[in-house]
């Protein structure tokens, strides 16, 4: 895959960005924001979620298109799997 | 001969012979391991989508219950695996480099990382096992009932919210235990200097697991600590 050498630099760099998520998140949830609190919540574990995969797993620097191809495709599939469940699921009390 | 395209790559003892070249080797492992780990994201997200269903139908006891459960030790927890997917990435860049040594004490600070994060997990449970409020026969939450009084909570539902936390941080620590399994191996063979520049797919492909791993639980740490922690009304 990536034959492409990263510098330790930017690996140091990309921890204390997680570190600094993880603090931020959980002194965000103490706050009452509301309905809020969890969009926030899941916005930044997504935010250090595409920083581990994009960096630490290389996806960013690999040529590799079909590495990608099954990203996105396993997205889009949970993406079906949580969408209609819920859709199902909440709206069950309305009628 | 010389017109195949096997037969031009100069041949390398790591290199099996149904691939034509090692970068069509490594490209071939980590497909296969993403490909896995596609499989893992559904495995995960079915709990995942479990967990949301039945937050949303019993609100209470999943505040209640996620307002019981230790956040610093989860958020301990969070930065131990994220400084282990560091050392991963290091290490990963070790083995390209062909730093031997450096790979090595790499993937054993990872993996006292791992059982780091494994033993906070366990006095986690150990806790709740301490607070009855492990399902099954001596289920008991009158506790977090009289905690608040001011919102009406079933044990019935509250029991449902701790079975899967149980279930979602167990299956996530055999992945751990499954993860220090395979860099016990991964350090083995380094130590034994089975990787170089040409050849480290193990240690990036072993590397991958861990991260997903740790995506794993940065999507757990919010759902299960963080988004109930503010003040219930």
């Amino acid at each position: 895959m990536s034959e492409h050498i990263m510098s330790s630099k930017l690996y140091y760099g990309i921890w204390i960005a997680l570190m600094c998520l993880t603090a931020i998140t959980a002194a965000v949830s103490f706050i009452d924001l509301g309905p809020f609190n969890t969009i926030v919540a899941l916005v930044i574990a997504t935010f250090k979620a595409l920083l581990v995969v994009l960096f630490f797993m290389h996806v960013k620097y690999t040529s590799e298109k079909m590495t990608k191809a099954v990203i996105v495709s396993a997205i889009f599939w949970l993406f079906i799997l949580l969408a209609l469940s819920l859709a199902d699921y909440t709206t069950r009390l309305l009628s | 001969m010389s017109d195949s395209p096997v037969a031009v790559e100069t041949h390398t003892p790591e290199l099996r012979h149904h691939f034509a070249s090692a970068e069509q080797q490594r490209d071939a492992s980590t497909f296969g391991m993403w490909l896995f780990l596609a499989t893992e994201i559904m495995f995960f997200g079915g709990m995942f989508c479990a967990y949301l269903i039945y937050r949303f139908w019993y609100f209470n006891e999943f505040a209640a219950g996620s307002r019981s459960i230790d956040i610093w030790l989860g958020a301990i927890n969070t930065a131990v695996l994220i400084c282990s997917s560091l050392t991963v990435a290091l290490g990963v860049r070790a083995a390209q480099m062909g730093k031997r040594k450096l790979l090595v004490a790499l993937l054993l600070i990872t993996m006292v990382f791992g059982l780091a994060f494994l033993g906070i997990k366990g006095i986690e449970w150990y806790q709740k096992f301490e607070e009855h409020h492990i399902p099954g026969n001596s289920f008991n939450v009158d506790d977090i009932i009289h905690d608040y009084p001011q919102i009406h909570i079933d044990p019935r539902h509250e029991q449902i919210f701790f079975s899967l936390y149980f279930a979602m941080t167990g299956l996530h620590a055999l992945h751990m235990i499954i993860g220090v399994g395979i860099f016990t191996f991964l350090t083995y063979k380094a130590w034994k200097g089975a990787y170089s520049p040409s050849y480290y797919t193990p240690v990036e492909v072993g590397g991958l697991y861990w991260h997903f791993v740790d995506i794993v639980w940065i999507y757990l740490f919010p759902l299960l600590y963080l988004i109930d922690r503010k003040p219930l009304r």
